[in-house]
């Protein structure tokens, strides 16, 4: 750690500011912690700081199996597998050709390697709007519009860049001894990629498949477009839950939702921030 | 079996090579190509030159959802920079249960933007929330109605981002004073330079590129915004608070105007390379020297 002079306006003005957006960070969870915990007669009658008077867990059972998300009212719950089913296979395959591709371009260039690097970085940027359309014609043509498979589909090929990126310049700093040697050995590509490269791996892929976690969970531009009824992600339904008010509006269900669909992405952060952080970091900043 | 060894690099990146091709490029021209047709409903491929172009910028909605984009992203930019270099400076400061408080002000960032929305949808609820809470603590007459009001509904998408995003920026900047060689600032104490001078002087110019990172991030997450915007306000009151990608959303997919919508996407494609390409280009130029 540093050895850094304090500077000189006090300490203490140090920590209430610190404290003070903790605060700031941590309210919108806790009112919609107790908001979700508080009957409607409760919410119209109290405030939004205020704690619930008897806590009760009905709009969390209302949020999960009852609520409507537009037409159907069944919950939250079948959109919840839908997202489960849709991040798992997501998730797996694009991790794992990242990391094929990772190695290869970062021990087995050839010619034109680092150009198409290059062009699959750009990949990173672009803003999806411009492949939205056509997207929709390949997924139809191929008979896969409006089904978990086709959102599967969708995240592979987007994850694909920055899986590669983190790979890539995770097995770029590893020495080409390690491969030379091992070529003569008389080990080829696979084997040393398993033998070598695999057995280095686990904090990449711990970055990258928590990073591609969060990411494919908490889309909804894909979801939106791609899915149709009874196969949207759970961002969707939320989106959908929130905005169907049948019979006056229920703040602690939404409330409840929210953090239904928040609490995968919020366990992952708990347990493994610091590979989130790293993740987050990535190719961002240097050194 | 030599020659399957030799060629197994290339086998294995094929799959992405083609992907690659294919959905990005080869759909980037796609959706310019419809953009210069008279599609609507179905792409239909008469080609009408700029005059989808020219219907996007004379609609007023497409004038709107241009200017939120100014607004949100300049005080989108600008304020997640402040707060995440003040609160990077302050972190840096030897404090107790740094890894705490780190933890706190990053989690917004695991969560989903639809998730962000809800929550600040209530909390800025014009009969319920915020004002309600004021006015039981003594305010009678406070008044918190942006997310009804044509004129402040952007103002609260602003807000919900920075919340989300502003931590994140911090880390950065922290990651980048951590890298910071302690010499120097030593030896601009004894030069007799105060902490201040020392952050101002010596520590801030070697941020210099976290700090276009930072902004290339933000901007490239401004442009993009599209959930925070549907979740929050779903672009209202009217069309009020849009913003490009709820733009093209809406006409492509809602409105059956698919030209108009390509077209749109098309100047948000632009709108990520007049940020990229520049950056791109001095990172590349300060990498050979």
């Amino acid at each position: 750690m540093t050895s850094r002079a304090p500077i000189n306006w006090g300490r203490w003005f140090i920590y209430a500011t610190l404290l003070l957006f903790l605060l700031v960070y941590l309210t919108p969870l806790y009112v919609m912690l107790t908001t979700s915990f508080k009957d409607i007669e409760e919410i119209r009658s109290g405030n939004l700081m205020a704690l619930p008077d008897s806590p009760t867990l009905a709009a969390w059972v209302k949020a999960w199996s009852s609520a409507c998300t537009g037409s159907e009212c069944e919950g939250l719950a079948p959109f919840f597998w839908n997202s489960v089913n849709i991040v798992v296979p997501a998730v797996i395959i694009s991790t794992i050709i990242g990391a094929l591709n990772g190695y290869v371009l970062a021990k087995w260039r050839f010619r034109g390697s680092d150009l198409l690097f290059g062009a699959l970085l750009f990949g990173c940027f672009i803003p999806f709007q411009v492949i939205l359309l056509p997207m929709a014609r390949l997924l139809a043509t191929l008979g896969l519009a409006n089904t978990v498979s086709g959102l599967v589909l969708v995240h592979v090929i987007y994850g694909l860049a920055f899986t590669t990126l983190f790979f890539r310049n995770f097995y770029v700093s590893v020495p080409d001894e390690l491969v030379k040697a091992a070529q003569l050995d008389g080990a080829g590509f696979f084997s040393i990629f398993r033998h070598v490269f695999l057995p280095l791996s686990l904090p990449i892929f711990t970055v990258t498949l928590i990073w591609q976690f969060t990411q494919i969970w908490n889309d909804f531009l894909f979801g939106v477009v791609y899915s149709g009824s009874g196969t949207q992600p759970i961002t969707v339904a939320l989106n959908n839950l929130v905005n169907t008010s049948v019979g006056g509006k229920e703040y602690n269900v939404d409330m409840a939702a929210a953090l239904i669909a928040a609490l995968p992405t919020l366990l992952v952060y708990v347990v493994a921030g610091k590979y989130f952080i790293r993740g987050l970091t990535a190719g961002s900043v240097k050194g | 079996m030599n020659w399957l060894e030799k060629m197994l690099p290339k086998l294995v990146l094929a799959p992405t090579t083609v992907a690659m091709i294919v959905c990005m490029y080869g759909f980037m021209i796609w959706t310019g190509a419809l953009s210069m047709t008279r599609s609507r409903m179905l792409p239909q491929w008469e080609f009408v030159g700029f005059d989808q172009y020219v219907r996007l910028f004379q609609n007023p909605r497409w004038e709107v959802a241009l200017n939120n984009l100014w607004i949100f992203g300049f005080l989108f930019i600008a304020i997640s920079l402040v707060l995440g270099l003040v609160l990077a400076i302050l972190l840096d400061q030897k404090i107790r249960g740094e890894g705490f408080i780190r933890t706190v002000y990053l989690y917004p960032m695991a969560i989903s933007f639809i998730v962000t929305g809800t929550a600040w949808k209530w909390i800025m609820n014009p009969g319920l929330g915020l004002e309600k809470l004021m006015r039981d603590f003594g305010f009678e007459t406070f008044e918190f109605r942006w997310l009804v009001d044509q004129e402040m509904a952007i103002y609260t998408i602003v807000i919900a981002a920075v919340w989300q995003s502003s931590g994140f920026v911090m880390a950065m900047f922290l990651a980048g004073l951590r890298g910071v060689d302690d010499s120097l600032i030593k030896a601009s104490q004894i030069d007799g330079a105060s902490a201040w001078q020392a952050y101002w002087h010596v520590i801030l110019p070697i941020l210099r590129p976290v700090f276009f990172s930072a902004v290339m991030i933000l901007a490239h997450i401004a442009i993009k915004s599209f959930d925070l915007v549907q979740a929050l306000t779903a672009g209202g009151p009217g069309y009020a608070s849009d913003l490009p990608a709820n733009f093209m959303y809406t006409y492509a997919f809602n409105r059956a105007q698919m030209g108009v919508g390509a077209a749109s996407a098309v100047i948000m494609l632009f709108g990520v390379l007049a940020i990229l390409v520049p950056y791109l280009y001095s990172e590349l130029r300060s990498q050979r020297k």
